[in-house]
């Protein structure tokens, strides 16, 4: 199979072939080609604050510890031990100077250097001179805004010229607060059993947005009876290197500026307030995109950054052709008024979050296409090609453009990989 | 029914007619269940106690979401329960305190299975109620359920009230 798009513009036309969904040979492809050597995100750095902070994290496949090592520099470190490979951390996070594997109580300082080992006697003394006993740490760590990414493809380029446009809408979020943003706790971990391209798409698409979430809508429009009013409008972006964004007015409350008649007056105030100190920092413009439009990022491969209802990078990663694990974390900015918090958090919970009214929706159509696909022998192409026809710099939010840019660049990736001699397995 | 006269029974019968009315989805029945200051929480796994200003619940109703989520789950647009997942909850371990005072706290521990498109998922968790009396009936005043899971993989989403 080496056919997986269909771009014909003279026909307004964009397939996607749908075994890229459930063949297992690409998905080690897709490990070895994109996993293996795009920027992948592991975490925000107000995660680990302080000297000592660790967190484990699974990120492309890997199991690593993101760690605020006495140095002052933020590490990921693979977390396995040298020795025979154990999981030298078993707690999720925590605060330490040290590392211990228990399997034979080798130790590590946060840096990932050794410290010392039972029994030192029966190993000479150079043992570790050339540090081919301690931890190993992801050469390539790098951050953008706060947003911590890994890569572990040695000569990958710099972080800032892989995210290319995509840099301008991070910008637009991480300026919501002077004091900029912070990671909540209580990251979300769940599942989706579908192709993890799949929740790519569906986060950048806006199409599916009243038909998928009519009860989420309908209960909005309860608490809102001039929420009619608003439409969904907004337009599509390619930001190169396969990101893409849609940038739209939406009806619901959004704090920062954005009320909504079930909040309190009290909180009208300080979002009123909040938008008069973005129009001194950024001027009216600006700060009118910044507080009042939303914005849905997807950066190549698998990290979303959603500026909606509330803020949430998602993460996914697949251990098979049909099942991804997500990680969803909320940002909000430092030094939130409680009120604002608990708003963005219930609106969080509301719509992003796997217990609330509209994500499961989301997954649950992810999972019927995924299901459906058994029938692929016969039924063999997605289309793609909504906004086509008015021409790729004229597509509106809820055109497909934003799925054709991440589709191109997989095409391109993958297509690059058909000409090597390596095997996937 | 007067306060003195509630008896452990009465408690646990409640409970139970509460897990019949959701695996029966009459979800409608479930919110006039809770008070008019009712709530409904499901706090971060592993955070039973996080506060809802620094970490994310997956619920976190006052009386009139908890109102809304019944709802929603009743219309045939609420597509990840549409059709209705089939369901069973046992309630287990079940501690009454406080019998004799205003408010009857209760602890216990639950299991919900949810099967749909012949994929079965298991919530187990611990549940505490603050129960009262009103109009001469027990009713809900506070609900937290705490789940006791590493993570929701595989569920995935908790789209049942649990």
């Amino acid at each position: 199979m080496t056919e997986i798009i269909r771009d014909n513009p003279e026909k307004n036309e964009f397939l996607v072939n749908r075994s890229v969904f459930t063949d297992r040979e690409m998905l080690a492809r897709e490990r070895a080609e994109i996993f293996n050597k795009c920027w992948l995100f592991i975490g925000h750095e107000t995660e680990v604050p302080g000297k000592g902070d660790f967190k484990r994290k699974k990120v492309g496949g890997r199991n690593l510890v993101l760690v605020h090592s006495q140095d002052d520099e933020i590490r990921a470190l693979y977390n396995t031990c040298p020795h025979r490979g154990a999981l030298v951390c078993r707690e999720n996070e925590g605060n330490s100077r040290v590392f211990r594997c228990f399997y034979h109580a080798w130790s590590f300082t946060n840096d990932g250097k050794l410290a010392g080992m039972p029994g030192s006697d029966g190993f000479p003394d150079d043992f570790n001179d050339e540090g081919t006993k301690d931890m190993k740490a992801v050469n390539r760590v790098e951050s953008y805004r706060g947003f911590i990414f890994v890569n572990f493809d040695d000569n990958a380029v710099s972080l800032e010229e892989y995210l290319a446009g995509a840099k301008e809408y991070i910008d637009l979020i991480a300026d919501q607060s002077e004091y900029g943003l912070e990671a909540l706790g209580g990251v979300q971990e769940y599942s989706v059993r579908t192709n993890w391209k799949l929740l790519a798409e569906n986060s950048v698409d806006l199409y599916h947005g009243m038909p998928t979430h009519k009860t989420y809508f309908d209960i909005k429009q309860d608490q809102d009876p001039d929420l009619k009013k608003v439409k969904l409008e907004g337009e599509g972006k390619d930001l190169g290197n396969g990101h893409a964004v849609m940038e739209y007015v939406a009806p619901w409350g959004r704090p920062i500026a954005q009320w909504t008649p079930i909040w309190s007056e009290d909180l009208k105030q300080d979002m009123e307030d909040m938008k008069a100190e973005l129009t001194e920092r950024f001027g009216e413009e600006r700060a009118n995109r910044i507080a009042n439009w939303n914005r849905n990022i997807v950066i190549f491969p698998n990290l979303i950054i959603n500026d909606i209802m509330a803020i949430t990078a998602r993460t996914f990663y697949p251990t098979s052709p049909g099942y991804i694990e997500v990680s969803g974390y909320s940002l909000a900015p430092k030094a939130e008024n409680e009120e604002h918090r608990l708003a963005r958090n219930n609106n969080f919970l509301e719509f992003l979050g796997p217990g609330g009214f509209a994500t499961p929706d989301d997954n649950e159509a992810l999972e019927l296409a995924q299901e459906a696909y058994t029938n692929n022998l016969e039924v063999q192409w997605n289309d793609v090609s909504k906004g086509m026809v008015r021409g790729e710099g004229n597509a509106k939010a809820t055109d497909e453009l934003q799925m054709r840019a991440f589709w191109r660049q997989y095409d391109k990736v993958i297509q690059e990989s058909f000409n090597k001699e390596v095997a996937y397995k | 029914m007067t306060v003195t006269t509630v008896t452990r029974q009465d408690v646990v019968d409640f409970l139970y007619t509460e897990a019949k009315i959701l695996d029966e989805w009459r979800l409608k029945e479930w919110a006039d269940l809770f008070t008019d200051d009712g709530t409904y929480l499901i706090p971060p796994i592993g955070e039973p106690d996080a506060d809802p200003l620094t970490s994310l619940f997956y619920a976190h109703d006052n009386r009139s979401r908890l109102q809304e989520r019944a709802e929603r789950l009743l219309k045939k647009e609420a597509h990840v329960e549409f059709p209705h997942s089939t369901t069973l909850r046992n309630y287990h371990n079940i501690i009454v305190n406080n019998l004799e005072s205003d408010v009857i706290s209760v602890e216990l521990n639950f299991t919900a299975h949810r099967t749909k498109r012949e994929v079965m998922d298991t919530f187990i968790g611990k549940a505490y109620y603050d129960l009262v009396l009103q109009n001469n009936e027990l009713a809900i005043q506070h609900k937290k359920v705490i789940l006791q899971l590493d993570s929701l993989r595989p569920h995935g989403k908790i789209s049942l009230i649990l």
